[in-house]
């Protein structure tokens, strides 16, 4: 871990293309040693492309990569480990039923056939007390908070004796302390010199408190680069976006009164394993409301939607719809106009094989004028639909009859909003609507949203980004261990008590 | 009549460990092969062609032990067969399993259709009853040393299957093969692998069905042990160890009828030997609710996924 420095990466003129797509297009990078360098861009800047070209898991059509000046060839990801390169992915990697122990032990190049689980533990507890951070070596994967699971990824490579750490949004699922104290710790690392750190990021912020350089991607260009010193936050943000794109505030429309369209109360509900993840929920939506649910993922949030979208059955407590008792009937839903829009859609309200069209027509496939007296189906009146529908919500490919599950995510999105925005909607449940989506999807994602709320639909928001919270929102409550714990306004609210709120320290 | 009711329980005993032991071995290969991530629903298969091998080559080289290890080759051969179609792309295990249970049944019937009249050397018991002057404690103590070998297969596989990187291996492509192979893990050679050591199980578990209880050939010999296995090993929670207790229970369970029919308690007979079954029904519907998953279930398992 001490010999010498970290070594010096460079990629010159990377080209990599996808058939007719051109993902990366003569870029250039260099990771100096002992740096904290953060590559920056949208989702799909071709950022995720580039590190792979590093990684060994694509081969570039052109360009080379140095290492100390020297040309190597990286062909796979094990290579990548040989030279010292780690890298730590979005989706974790750990085995979840097995204990932190297992995992770092069953990622080591070569194992003895008979494990001695006691020197393991020795030496890996020795090599922890060196570390900035600490995990407990006997807990299971699946017990730890994701800021753990993120810690025990990076002590893996560091494990490795890995020199250069590459890290794919690593504080995308960690609240802002986490993702301050995670990134501290590997800012301290770099300026002793054990490290070279290159975080791919689209969080201005973190790049600005963190790092020391910062290279730009847009559509798979090279934009630029330089010390972060050098550069302000609003002159990365247009980097990284272009120009012609800036958020726009969204309008909102006040409504004089306040009637409580959606209540919730005493809500208790049990996961998959028989643990009770929501305890004693109380929560009141009122009409042309956003109500924004923060939290880290995991304190029971995927389960409310999950009871609300009719897909999982609460233990105890009441659901009332405009003062009505509610179970997540076809009927009752249609009754009450409540719609879903859950995370990960496609997995979880599409069926990928069938088309657009009829995901499309899923809620209402049944009645008129898709249906001749109730039960055949008019495939015509479908497609019919369904083109409306495409248009007015600008999916794509426009095609009525491609099956979903070729179309990208954000596109997928759009669909299953436009499905589910298409009748009138009372109750709105939305949870990470704009996860893995561009900045345009996202923006127009969002105004959907927001223009939904404007004809007085009660808008719930489970999300992991507070970010897109607070912007969306209304009011914001946060959720943590299956308890809403804090309420704020979100024009009132300071992101560092919410912090304090999402991980349980409010003290 | 007291003595009579001591006896139930000592046959109980008896029949837990003589009955229970084509279930531990079947069992613990199912365990393996599970814990590798595939299912294989054709070991009922491989239990009857084990059941017939052993009993040929018993008879044709007059040593049921050679029949034994021949029983667990050909059981071998059919897991290895199972996997090896089960790693091509989109195929599904269970369907495979349901042929290669129709496949080892009928194959091991056409084979065996000459081994049903004659009578093959059988495999010796040991005789552990000898202090004792009770003749029920004395025939309940006559064991088969095949149960004391899955006693020592079952605790060293579970050791193995913690404590050595093979066993390490075969978790991290049971739990998750994409893991398995960001680490560089052959996934399909690891289930292949495990398939094959279940079934090599598997085919011993029905070499004790023909050489030792009940000792003869026929094509009613298995009443469904190698499906069985399934709910023994999620009642077992896939352990190894845990196999041995689930196997002894089932088989005290199946010694039940006989045993109370011993001391004249006739009523009920039919029901009374069904009550494995009845278990096997149970376990499944307990354990497999839509609103929860099983604790300690390999996560790459189809039916879990």
């Amino acid at each position: 871990m001490t010999d010498g420095v970290p070594p010096d990466l460079q990629a010159l003129g990377i080209t990599k293309r996808f058939g007719p797509l051109v993902a990366l297009k003569d870029v250039h990078f260099h990771l100096r040693s002992g740096q904290f360098h953060a590559l920056l861009g949208e989702n799909g800047a071709g950022k995720s492309t580039l590190v792979k070209c590093i990684m060994g898991y694509y081969h570039p059509d052109e360009g080379k990569l140095l290492l100390d000046q020297q040309p190597v060839t990286i062909r796979s990801p094990r290579d990548a480990q040989t030279f010292g390169i780690g890298m730590v992915y979005q989706q974790f990697t750990l085995i979840p039923n097995m204990t932190v122990l297992e995992n770092l032990v069953i990622s080591k190049a070569k194992l003895t056939s008979v494990i001695n689980w006691q020197q393991e533990e020795q030496q890996l507890t020795q090599f922890m007390e060196k570390m900035p951070f600490k995990v407990s070596l006997s807990a299971r994967v699946s017990s730890l908070a994701a800021g753990e699971k993120q810690k025990v990824e990076i002590l893996k490579q560091l494990a490795l004796r890995n020199r250069i750490l590459i890290l794919d949004e690593p504080t995308s699922v960690l609240t802002p302390q986490e993702a301050d104290e995670v990134l501290g710790h590997l800012r301290a690392m770099t300026l002793a010199q054990q490290v070279s750190v290159l975080i791919i990021t689209h969080k201005l912020r973190e790049v600005a408190a963190f790092a020391d350089e910062v290279t730009v991607l847009r559509k798979g260009q090279f934009v630029g680069s330089g010390n972060v010193s050098e550069l302000n936050v609003s002159q990365m943000a247009e980097m990284m976006v272009g120009s012609e794109v800036t958020a726009k505030p969204k309008q909102r429309t006040v409504l004089s009164k306040k009637v409580p369209k959606l209540v919730l109360q005493d809500i208790r509900v049990k996961d998959d394993i028989g643990v009770e993840v929501v305890r004693g929920l109380h929560l009141t939506i009122h009409e042309g409301e956003i109500v924004g649910v923060a939290g880290v993922s995991g304190n029971g949030q995927r389960e409310l939607v999950e009871i609300l979208s009719g897909q999982r059955q609460t233990t105890s407590g009441t659901i009332r719809v405009q003062d009505q008792p509610f179970q997540p009937t076809r009927e009752k839903i249609m009754r009450h106009k409540i719609f879903c829009l859950p995370e990960e859609p496609l997995q979880n309200t599409c069926v990928g094989r069938m088309t657009v069209a009829e995901n499309l027509a899923f809620r209402n496939f049944d009645r008129q004028p898709h249906a001749v007296g109730g039960w055949l189906i008019s495939r015509p009146a479908l497609r019919q639909s369904a083109i409306a529908l495409i248009e007015r919500y600008n999916i794509k490919p426009p095609y009525p009859d491609t099956p979903i599950q070729s179309l990208s995510g954000g596109n997928i999105q759009r669909a299953v909003l436009a499905r589910e925005l298409s009748a009138e909607v009372e109750i709105l449940i939305i949870a990470n609507p704009c996860f893995g989506l561009d900045f345009l999807a996202m923006e127009e994602i969002r105004l959907q949203i927001v223009a939904a709320r404007n004809h007085g639909t009660a808008v719930l928001l489970v999300s992991e980004d507070l970010d897109e919270i607070l912007e969306l929102s209304d009011r914001t409550v946060v959720m943590f261990n299956g308890q809403l714990v804090y309420e704020t306004t979100s024009s009132g609210a300071d992101l560092a008590i919410i912090g304090r709120h999402m991980t349980g320290h409010t003290t | 009549m007291e003595v009579g009711w001591w006896g139930v329980l000592i046959a109980v005993l008896g029949g837990a460990i003589r009955i229970g032991t084509p279930f531990l071995f079947v069992s613990l290969g199912e365990c393996l092969t599970e814990k590798s991530g595939r299912i294989n629903l054709g070991l009922e298969g491989t239990l009857v062609m084990g059941a017939m091998t052993g009993y040929a080559v018993s008879l044709h080289s007059g040593s049921p032990w050679l029949g034994v290890l021949c029983a667990g080759l050909a059981g071998m051969v059919l897991g290895a067969l199972h996997s090896w179609l089960c790693s091509f792309q989109r195929v599904n295990d269970i369907a495979v399993g349901i042929a290669m249970m129709l496949f080892g049944t009928g194959l091991a019937f056409f084979l065996g259709k000459p081994y049903i009249q004659p009578s093959a050397p059988r495999l010796p018991s040991i005789d552990l009853g000898g202090w004792s002057d009770v003749p029920q404690l004395k025939a309940a103590l006559q064991i088969n040393a095949l149960f004391l070998i899955g006693i020592v297969v079952a605790v060293v596989l579970g050791w193995m299957l913690k404590n050595t990187a093979w066993g390490l291996k075969v978790r991290v492509v049971g739990e998750s093969a994409d893991a398995a192979r960001a680490l560089g893990l052959p996934v399909d050679r690891i289930r292949i692998l495990s398939t094959a050591q279940g079934g090599f199980l598997a085919g011993i578990g029905g070499s004790y069905l023909s050489l030792y209880y009940p000792f003869n050939w026929s094509e009613g010999l298995s009443s469904g042990q190698g499906l069985m296995a399934v709910a023994l090993v999620i009642f077992a929670r896939w352990q190894p160890v845990g196999c041995l207790w689930v196997s002894l229970l089932w088989g005290g369970a199946a010694a039940l009828g006989p045993s109370l029919q011993s001391v004249g308690v006739t009523g009920g007979y039919y029901i009374f030997n069904a009550i494995p079954y009845i278990m096997t029904l149970a376990v499944m519907i307990i354990t497999c609710s839509p609103r929860r998953t099983l604790v300690g279930v390999p996560h790459e398992l189809t039916v879990t996924r």
